[in-house]
């Protein structure tokens, strides 16, 4: 199973900003509880867009940087990047489909 | 849950048929599903999101009996093993209509249709939004109904909370921790919070107090920077700059799928009589979606025994309903 890997700061643009593929970054925190429910549904969804989509965890508390820079004010926030632009932003806990239609008009 | 998909369709054949069908994974729906399980039933709880509804939001319960406290994702996720670990399965999809299918039940979901013997419906209530200018386009940038999870983007800073209620206070007291000051604006001149909550709240020395007063915009470029209000005794107008605004101001059923079907009250909430059960044979509303709920975990939970205690009876007795012996089938 592939799981959404962790990412920082330092790797940001690297990593989130360069990649060939669309992306989906989680934004979250240990002490936030939405983002435990949406933890494991994106989870699943990196499972079954591997090859497709990568997909990323960024904890607000430690990456303030990347955080404050996209003006997050809410987690969970799911952005979706494509060549380095957000074509996409989630904010706050959604079901599956939704997560679902933002993907599949990223890889349209 | 919105009805407008799949209402004409035929039920797929073969649809999945359950004894109990449960709408909704509250502490209602999972207490509904752990009875429901136990009493042997093919039981099936839906659920759109995540187990939990509300309290999973809840940083805290301190009020459930025997549990002294407890985080709300936690407790919902016991819940949920422990209804699961007697048999009740759980199915991830939305429920777009509900129909009657001769006595018994067609549930319409994303994932197909169900049949159900027995249908409770626990689908819970959502939170009001103030419906003013501002508010929508600053969801997540400053606009919060979630204390617990977005208080901490505001280190520092100057916040509001709007509302004067238990969850207003709870999450105006968690808010506090971060925020430098936390402006409580309340449309009354008094709280409608309980004692405990009222006093750790005034308590609070980051806390204060704006009376009579009405939050009509709320004010940003990309972020929250103020919000514009109303006293409503002098219908005097102010802003107030602020980094945040936390709002928790009641909430409303979800039933929008059962409309036309069940009876209601004019704020959307289904009425059962004192088993739980609707003007409709073998459906039942249970937790915040019914009418006269107490809204706590405590009361929701005995709102879904209640209710599976009161399908077993209709289905064991081939669906007939009739009070007398559903209470003396308790007593047993």
């Amino acid at each position: 199973m592939v799981k959404p890997a962790e990412v920082n700061d330092a790797e940001w643009e690297q990593e989130v900003l360069k990649s060939q593929l669309p992306v989906l970054v989680d934004f979250w925190a240990p002490w936030c509880g939405p983002c435990r429910m949406v933890a494991p549904i994106v989870e699943e969804l990196a499972d079954e867009y591997s090859g497709k989509v990568r997909f990323y965890k960024i904890n607000t508390d430690d990456n303030v940087g990347t955080a404050s820079k996209y003006g997050i004010r809410s987690i969970p926030t799911l952005l979706v990047f494509k060549d380095g632009q957000i074509v996409d932003q989630l904010i706050g806990f959604r079901p599956k489909s939704d997560l679902k239609r933002s993907l599949e008009k990223a890889l349209s | 849950m919105s009805p407008e998909t799949n209402n004409k369709r035929d039920p797929v054949d073969g649809a999945e048929e359950y004894d109990v069908v449960i709408i909704g994974g509250g502490p209602a729906g999972l207490a509904a599903g752990l009875y429901a399980a136990r009493g042997r039933h093919k039981t099936l709880l839906i659920e759109k999101g995540v187990v939990g509804g509300q309290i999973a939001l809840t940083e805290l319960v301190e009020n459930y009996p025997g549990v002294p406290t407890v985080n709300g994702f936690d407790l919902a996720q016991t819940m949920l093993q422990q209804s699961e670990s007697y048999g009740m399965e759980t199915d991830y999809t939305a429920v777009s209509a509900v129909e009657r299918a001769g006595e018994k039940w067609l549930v319409r979901t994303e994932g197909g249709d169900i049949i159900a013997k027995a249908l409770i419906v626990t689908s819970g209530a959502e939170y009001n939004r103030l419906g003013v200018p501002g508010e929508e386009r600053l969801t997540g940038k400053g606009v919060s109904y979630c204390a617990t999870c977005d208080a901490a983007f505001f280190k520092g800073m100057d916040v509001a909370v709007v509302g004067g209620g238990d969850a207003a206070m709870d999450e105006g007291i968690f808010t506090s921790r971060y925020a430098d000051k936390v402006s409580v604006v309340h449309r009354r001149d008094e709280l409608r919070a309980s004692a405990i909550l009222q006093e750790r709240a005034f308590a609070n020395p980051k806390m204060d107090f704006i009376w009579n007063t009405v939050v009509e915009e709320i004010i940003g470029d990309g972020q929250v920077t103020a919000v514009k209000v109303r006293d409503v005794v002098t219908g005097q107008r102010r802003e107030l700059p602020l980094s945040a605004v936390f709002i928790f101001i009641g909430q409303h059923p979800n039933t929008d799928f059962l409309k036309g079907l069940v009876k209601m009250d004019n704020g959307g909430h289904v009425i059962v009589d004192e088993w739980m059960e609707t003007d409709q044979p073998g459906l039942y509303a249970a937790g915040d979606v019914r009418q006269n709920s107490a809204r706590q975990v405590a009361s929701s939970v005995g709102d879904g025994v209640t209710a599976a205690i009161a399908a077993d009876h209709y289905i064991t007795n081939k669906f007939t309903h009739a009070p007398g012996p559903v209470a003396s089938a308790v007593s047993d």
